[in-house]
């Protein structure tokens, strides 16, 4: 028992955080905000030739052969940079969906691809209404073998607007339950990409439209019907980097607020000498500290307990994500005027904290999961 | 990072769990669930001793001192499988957690010989002295005195004042007590930690009623009260640094048994809520479930802090321990009322008894109080964890 980073994992972390800073910045990222992909190729180049595309992937599948523990150190690395990537959709959630649900053949022919970093992946899961996948799914998988057809819209698709391949979760006609996902060329005839302007500007979502998409048996990942399982079980293991990213902002934000309130003085005095923001101050780290214990805490669960998975990422999940909101929140506030701009970067965290709740079932959505797992019943309300 | 533990490891969990297993369905079967203070005093002491001889008391402990040299990992095991076991508070936890440890750490090895194998056998219990009328977020400003006086070799401390909100004083064997022993002296100078012996003439315990009713914890007076010139951690003067070093290993093993009893007022709030319904409204639901998540976080961040503490790093989650969970359980206790309703407002007994829930609901406000106020540690989370300046304090 040793719930401590190792020397390696500790490397892994800092050569992130260095490459970051120089590579991603403050006034990169407001340059490439400003216009598609919203991202820069570029770096997503290098993460490829450093490894970190294929951090997770097996080494029969040409990636480096390590876990989840250290996929969320650059998960929370990126969280703390903010940076606009399109290594959560690819890496963190494509990935272990075709590792959960496809058959070999399948596998040995996507892996590789994206542990080198020339695949970028997009996956369309929920509905229109944004719930957490698959509640609310409406894309149907219609027809036999040879003949299959996709049809329907899935919304709040990541990058969805960037991708080379999409990830597409469909029913069966009249079944909701069974469950596939297809994988098809995002310039597949009949596939329609509708980029939306997000709250979170660092994370841009398209809704895609599917007008009867032909597909084979062979674009769908395993069994047809099947997949439910390898769903929930990959959606689990993106919540656990979503979680990490959030960490790695609520920290940044607490470093960053820190600092400030220390050279910023009024009445004569650093403004952080005063209780009234130190004690904010102290709430922000105990709620970062708390959230560390559960980031870390579920991506160890991840490699090494698959049992306890749905449970710690549901922790994980609702505490960091309401952990970063709260002290993003404190961060304009302690920042004052200045933090209600758009030239700081107070409200980008702060926009990624709402954004990052919202995604894969909000905080409230999980704790209602949570409850049912250990208590009778259920919510008389819905919770998103 | 690894959660799993060895195959020595897992025997030890193993030769724990029968032992107290044995004993906790065999001679000591109404100790089983009991809290810090209930149960007759006498058989609380014999469990004590049972532990002792078993040596299961201290096994973080080195062996020549009368524990098992084990390591935390071992440490972390055996209080999970004490609480598991449903076996009670510790009557010597202010020996075993705070005191034997402080003399391990800062004490000489004679004293060390002299204390730590009694407190080990479960043979001497101990309580602190810290807190006095005057002195207690304020802790540096105690004014209860302590002279060396007497010829030659046969000198002794001489001590006077009180301290309060001593717990355990009505049975402690020997008091940890910070005293000023510099004539003149203020703030963190001139302190000492004095090891004073209870069963004296001079020391008179008056118990303080609480709101719960309880009378848990006492003033303790010293009047002339003696205790012997070597009976003092680290040089006098340096007491301050000393009592510092005790409130570190409040933060240590015992914390995950603590956990344990959380755990069980938080099952109790849960059948409350599915006996009366109140399980299928959301907000309850909500925060039920707000409720088991802090548990949870609570001993993922006990096994960072172990394992922190095992590296020789004190981390940042030891600052943010304390607030977070005295935080947490005084909005359980809350939560358990808002469950039991109307109901839960009707005492069990007169005077003035309570079932676990109500008496979880009253004693939980202490919980932000002892051991540094929310207030107190929210200054040294900014302070020093954070570096931000000091207020600027009068005089």
């Amino acid at each position: 028992m040793q719930f401590v980073h190792t020397d390696e994992q500790q490397l892994i972390r800092t050569s992130a955080r260095d490459l970051l800073r120089s590579r991603a910045g403050p006034a990169q990222r407001r340059e490439l905000l400003r216009q598609a992909p919203g991202y820069d190729l570029q770096l997503w180049r290098t993460f490829g030739e450093l490894g970190w595309t294929g951090l997770a992937i097996p080494q029969a599948y040409g990636g480096a052969g390590l876990g989840w523990v250290e996929l969320c150190l650059l998960a929370e690395e990126q969280g703390r940079a903010l940076v606009a990537s399109p290594f959560f959709a690819t890496c963190a959630l494509a990935a272990p969906l075709i590792a959960a649900g496809a058959a070999e053949e399948q596998r040995r022919a996507l892996l590789p691809r994206i542990a080198s970093g020339a695949l970028r992946i997009a996956c369309a899961l929920s509905g229109s209404d944004g719930r957490p996948p698959p509640e609310g799914n409406a894309v149907v998988l219609a027809g036999r073998d040879t003949q299959l057809t996709l049809s329907g819209v899935s919304d709040f698709v990541i990058h969805g607007d960037s991708a080379d391949l999409l990830l597409v979760l469909a029913h069966a006609p009249e079944s909701p339950a069974e469950l596939s996902v297809a994988v098809i060329p995002a310039a597949a005839p009949g596939v329609t990409i509708r980029p939306h302007t997000m709250l979170d500007l660092t994370r841009p979502m398209s809704r895609i439209e599917l007008d009867a998409v032909r597909i084979t048996r062979r674009d769908v990942l395993g069994e047809p019907g099947a997949s439910g399982n390898a769903v929930q079980e990959a959606l689990d293991l993106a919540r656990v980097a979503l979680a990490s990213e959030a960490l790695g902002g609520a920290e940044q934000v607490l470093e960053m607020t820190t600092a400030y309130v220390k050279e910023r003085v009024q009445f004569g005095r650093p403004v952080g000498s005063f209780q009234a923001i130190k004690h904010r101050l102290a709430d922000m780290m105990t709620a970062v500290e708390a959230a560390k214990s559960a980031a870390w805490y579920a991506a160890c669960v991840a490699d090494e307990r698959p049992e306890e998975l749905a449970e710690a990422a549901a922790i994980a999940k609702s505490y960091c994500c309401d952990a970063f909101f709260d002290c993003a929140a404190s961060a304009i506030q302690l920042h004052g005027g200045i933090g209600f701009t758009w030239e700081h970067d107070a409200h980008l965290y702060f926009k990624r904290a709402r954004a990052t709740a919202t995604l894969l079932g909000s905080p409230a959505w999980q704790r209602e999961r949570l409850v049912r797992r250990f208590a009778a019943g259920e919510s008389a309300t819905p919770v998103f | 990072m690894k959660l799993g533990f060895t195959a020595k490891e897992e025997r030890l969990r193993a030769e724990a769990a029968a032992w107290l297993h044995a004993q906790l369905s065999g001679p000591f079967r109404d100790l089983r669930g009991l809290a810090k203070y209930s149960g007759e005093l006498a058989r609380r002491r014999e469990w004590e001793r049972a532990l002792g001889a078993a040596g299961w008391s201290c096994i973080g402990w080195p062996e020549g001192y009368g524990g098992r040299g084990a390591s935390l990992a071992e440490q972390v095991i055996f209080a999970e499988e004490y609480a598991r076991a449903g076996a009670p508070g510790r009557l010597g936890y202010m020996g075993v957690e705070l005191a034997g440890p402080t003399i391990l750490a800062c004490g000489t090895e004679a004293q060390k010989r002299r204390f730590l194998p009694p407190i080990a056998r479960g043979e001497e219990l101990w309580c602190q002295g810290y807190s006095e009328p005057n002195a207690g977020s304020d802790l540096a400003s105690v004014r209860t005195r302590a002279v060396l006086r007497g010829p030659g070799s046969g000198k002794e401390w001489v001590v006077n004042g009180q301290k309060t909100w001593t717990s355990f004083a009505q049975f402690a064997d020997w008091a940890f007590v910070l005293c000023r022993t510099e004539e003149g002296s203020r703030g963190h100078q001139g302190l000492s930690y004095l090891l004073i012996p209870m069963h004296q003439a001079g020391v008179t315990v008056r118990p303080i009623r609480q709101m719960t009713g309880g009378a848990e914890f006492n003033d303790t007076f010293f009047a002339d009260a003696r205790t012997a010139a070597d009976n003092v951690v680290g040089a006098p003067g340096d007491g301050w640094k000393v009592a510092m070093a005790t409130l570190s290993f409040e933060r240590g093993v015992s914390t995950l048994a603590q956990q344990m009893s959380f755990a069980n007022e938080l099952r109790a709030i849960l059948s409350a809520a599915e006996a009366n319904g109140l399980i299928r409204d959301p907000e309850i639901r909500q925060r039920l479930a707000h409720a088991h998540i802090g548990l949870r976080l609570m001993r993922y961040s006990a096994l960072r802090m172990l394992a922190s503490a095992e590296a020789g790093r004190l981390s940042n989650e030891a600052y943010t321990y304390k607030i977070f969970w005295a935080s947490w359980r005084k909005k359980l206790g809350v939560l358990a009322l808002d469950v039991l309703g109307p109901r839960g407002e009707i005492a069990a007994d007169a005077p003035y008894e309570w079932d676990l829930l109500p008496r979880l609901f009253l004693s939980s406000r202490a919980d932000t109080i002892y051991g540094g106020t929310n207030q107190i540690q929210r200054n040294i989370i900014a302070e020093r964890a954070l570096g931000l300046p000091r207020e600027s304090r009068p005089g």
